[in-house]
């Protein structure tokens, strides 16, 4: 089992839903962050005073998958969550150990 | 009535902690007990809670009918019984005794209650009826006076929760609790102050002009009421006069609370806020409205730009100058922006004030003479109108962006501009001021900020120096239409000396609070928000609202 973890421009966050549920991934959990990478942070104004924001918002989707889908998952997120400007945010993959469905104590990737 | 949060008090009897973020109903709840021991105490902690939950149920059910119950036990006095069968004949007489008075809304007169005590001399109805028969029309001009400065005292009292509103929204969602508990006491404790001592004391009648002791008010001080308008009689009842002006006294306090918030401890700020409404409010306002030296020099203040809102926002800058800013707000020599947390609320606050000051200006006519009630509507709303349109304008020249709540500050500070002079100045002199006043609230923010006064609200600038302008305006003839009655040298040293003395007294009291009992929070505390801090309450307590 493979753990995804997607930082993406939270308006693509529909299509990068659409786009897993067509591969038959039903299931994530999703987050609102903020940070940054290379893309630089705005200044606004307040009551007459500017102040820098660096952070920006972003999504952050976590969906853990079997092997067998994990590279065309990853695939189509980054093909969903793609806009060509800066920003759009990057996809991490990593191993995971176990993971167990509370409801019927299923594990392993019965449990995904 | 989940967990912690409301029973603060006796869930840290139970407990000797302080409420913590997870309802221990929720553990309660779990079917599977299982083994532990620390299960079984929440259960018991649970059942405890449970019991003295019920406890206080059955005892306050009982006490509540009771209360239901007692009520009518005192239907056999009440005053309101009797009207009914009067109306008609008072509509009657008024129209036979003079004829070619009209006798407007005479359904108004219905609502009014006699204002005898069920301890009065007479029968109700029966003084009732004498009073209209021989006063006439003049009755129903009373009466309807008297009911339209009561509604303009409702609408006043609906300021302070504008004045909530706006600074809780323009402030941190982390000190939220603090700003409406500060909103809240305010207006208990002017309404009290105001009974037990600062209604006589600006109001004493015949005194020196400059200071006057207060005494409460008392039932003897309106056992009669004089019918008459104009001159020494008040076209409203005593308790009418009194309550329309305790809603303006609690309202000078209020404008404090917005400037010194995010960093004044609680104590510090009601002892010092109690002070400066129940003492020395009074004493300005009788150097106008009571009669005193500014009103003998000709001085005026329609409705208190200088005697409400100078007052207020001079003592605000003689707080904020004696607590300073908040942390992180000036570094480096640069302004850091702290923003406030709600747009919306700042929003509807802004909106209920102008609502409200409908009732401040148009109540300050003291009758329900029409041509000046509805020409007070009109100034008062095209002044803030103009300042609103001023300020979004200013602004944007000036910061670039058009700012929200540089805009709402605008609206405020043609409202604040226009409140000394809503009855004399001119109708397009109205648009003028307001619009006046909402490009300099723009440079007085900014200006306070460059010098280091921390003003999360605005304060200062709408109320303090828009209240010298709105006042001295009315001294100018090109706005008060070339009468003759105002001075512009009056009208300054007026103004002068009533922002003067608040910002005096202020230095010296917070001075004094500082000094003794310490006036800010500890660093710590500013950090983590005085919500917890202070009340150990959060008003966002389980999700995060920006900041």
């Amino acid at each position: 089992m493979k753990k995804i973890e997607a930082i993406i421009k939270p308006f693509k966050l529909e299509e990068v839903k659409d786009a897993l549920a067509d591969l038959g991934i039903e299931g994530m959990t999703v987050s609102e962050v903020k940070g940054f990478g290379r893309q630089k942070g705005h200044t606004e104004i307040y009551r007459g005073s500017e102040y820098t924001v660096d952070f920006l918002p972003k999504i952050k989707i976590e969906v853990v998958l079997a092997e067998d889908v994990v590279e065309k998952a990853a695939a189509a997120i980054v093909k969903a969550a793609k806009t060509g400007k800066i920003g759009d945010g990057k996809v991490f993959i990593s191993p995971v150990e176990e993971a167990i469905r509370i409801r019927t104590d299923e594990t392993g990737e019965k449990a995904v | 009535m989940a967990g912690g949060t409301w029973h603060g008090g006796c869930y840290s009897e139970i407990t000797g902690n302080l409420p913590n973020r997870v309802a221990p109903r929720e553990t309660g709840r779990r079917a599977d007990a299982g083994p532990g021991n620390r299960k079984n105490n929440n259960k018991t902690h649970i059942t405890m809670m449970r019991i003295k939950q019920s406890l206080w149920g059955l005892l306050l059910a009982p006490v509540v009918m009771a209360m239901t119950a007692a009520a009518p036990l005192h239907a056999q006095d009440d005053p309101f019984a009797a009207p009914a069968a009067v109306v008609q004949e008072t509509a009657v007489v008024a129209t036979d005794a003079a004829g070619d008075v009209a006798v407007v809304a005479t359904e108004a007169v219905a609502v009014a209650a006699p204002e005898e005590e069920s301890e009065g001399p007479a029968e109700p109805d029966e003084d009732y009826t004498a009073m209209a028969a021989k006063y006439g029309a003049t009755f129903d001009f009373f009466t309807i006076s008297n009911l339209w400065v009561l509604l303009a005292a409702a609408l006043v009292f609906m300021m302070h929760l504008g004045f909530a509103s706006l600074e809780s929204g323009l402030t941190q969602a982390k000190n939220t609790t603090n700003i409406l508990f500060k909103n809240v006491f305010i207006i208990c404790m002017g309404i009290i102050a105001y009974l037990l001592y600062g209604f006589n004391a600006m109001y004493p009648g015949d005194f020196n002009g400059w200071f006057a002791v207060g005494t409460p008010v008392t039932m003897a001080d309106y056992g009669d009421t004089d019918f008459s308008y104009g001159g020494t009689g008040l076209c409203m009842t005593g308790w009418t006069d009194f309550i329309f002006q305790a809603m303006f006294a609690a309202t000078a306090a209020t404008i404090v609370s917005g400037a010194v918030a995010e960093r004044i401890k609680l104590p510090a700020f009601m002892l010092g806020a109690t002070l400066l409404v129940a003492f020395i409010y009074p004493i300005t306002g009788s150097w106008k409205w009571g009669g005193g030296w500014l009103d003998q020099m000709g001085f005026y203040d329609f409705a208190g730009s200088s005697l409400v809102h100078g007052f207020g926002g001079f003592a605000a800058l003689a707080a904020v100058i004696v607590l300073g800013p908040r942390a992180g707000k000036y570094v480096d020599g640069k302004i850091k922006p702290i923003l406030g947390h709600s747009m919306p609320l700042a929003t509807i606050g802004v909106f209920l004030l102008f609502f409200g000051w409908f009732g401040f200006n148009g109540g300050s006519v003291l009758s329900a003479n029409p041509e000046a009630v509805s020409y007070v509507f009109v100034t008062t709303a095209v002044a803030a109108a103009a300042g609103g349109l001023a300020s979004i304008f200013t602004a944007w020249m000036f910061i670039k962006k058009p700012d929200l709540s540089m805009s709402l500050n605008g609206i405020l500070a043609g409202l604040v501009g226009i409140t000394a002079g809503a009855d004399s100045i001119t109708l397009y002199g109205s648009v003028i001021v307001g619009a006046i006043a909402g490009v300099i609230v723009i440079f007085s923010i900014l200006f306070l900020d460059r010098i280091k006064i921390d003003d999360p609200v605005g304060a200062i600038s709408v109320h303090g120096v828009c209240g010298i302008w709105g006042t001295i305006a009315v001294g100018l003839s090109f706005f008060n239409g070339g009468n003759e009655d105002f001075s512009f040298v009056t009208q300054l040293i007026g103004t002068l000396s009533i922002c003067g003395f608040a910002f005096i007294v202020s230095l010296i009291i917070f001075g004094l609070i500082k000094a003794i009992f310490g006036l800010r929070v500890s660093a710590e505390e500013e950090e983590e928000g005085l919500d917890i801090g202070e009340h150990g309450q959060e008003a966002y307590p389980d999700f995060v609202a920006n900041k």
